[in-house]
């Protein structure tokens, strides 16, 4: 499965709800606000452990967008929306924790 | 008319959502009534201030530059708390340097941003007649 998390993890918990619920097999995607919890600070230990096995992803527009691109922690791979579409066909089944 | 004190609260990132663009355009219609206007920026706000942002991804205005034309307007006054600066492993040095032409001083080129506590910035807050929180 995909995973799709848009919301900072320091306004919402929609990215530990994610964590929480998240199978051995499936990648998680930050898009939008989300991409804040792919910086250095802003990472959570479940979500670096995550990025470490190469399942976590993160929209390069949206990390542009914000400045932060040189802040992104080790293991979090970039994206285009292209590599966006890829993630959708490979992975199947999407969730969005908006 | 009379001159009041408005504050501006900055608390969540640029582009995710329609406030800070949306507080942007009422801070510049404050401007424009000759008031005295401070912002500040706290949570997630201080990324809307950060350097080198890019849009050309998302498709969307990239209005960070409008931040710039601030001091034009006599707003010199902007306040980034220093523990949420932190918290996002950020410092002064990420953010843009945003400055005003003091008319009292020659008009000297200062720096319009200034990072502080947030036991500073509950003070200010303190001392305005408006607070508005986007």
């Amino acid at each position: 499965m995909l995973h799709t998390v848009n919301k900072s993890s320091f306004e919402r918990n929609s990215l530990q709800s994610c964590l929480n619920a998240i199978d051995d097999t499936s990648v998680i995607l930050l898009i939008e606000d989300g991409v804040i919890s792919a910086a250095n600070n802003a990472n959570s230990s479940m979500l670096s452990d995550l990025a470490a096995q190469g399942r976590v992803y993160a929209l390069q527009g949206d990390v542009d967008a914000r400045g932060i691109s040189s802040k992104i922690a080790d293991n979090i791979k970039l994206v285009d929306y292209a590599g966006f579409v890829d993630l959708v066909v490979e992975h199947g089944t999407a969730v969005s924790w908006v | 008319m009379a001159t009041k004190k408005f504050m501006y609260l900055n608390r969540k990132a640029s582009y995710g959502t329609v406030y800070a663009i949306e507080s942007l355009e009422v801070v510049l219609i404050a401007a424009a009534f000759e008031q005295d206007v401070s912002l500040a920026f706290i949570d997630d706000g201080v990324y809307q201030i950060v350097e080198g942002q890019n849009t050309d991804g998302i498709g969307m205005k990239n209005f960070s530059k409008t931040f710039h034309a601030l001091g034009d307007y006599d707003i010199n006054k902007l306040y980034v708390s220093a523990e949420s600066l932190e918290e996002r492993g950020l410092t002064a040095d990420d953010l843009m340097p945003l400055v005003y032409e003091d008319e009292d001083d020659d008009w000297e080129e200062k720096p319009s941003v200034k990072v502080v506590s947030n036991a500073e910035l509950s003070k200010i807050m303190s001392d305005q007649d408006v607070c508005l929180s986007f």
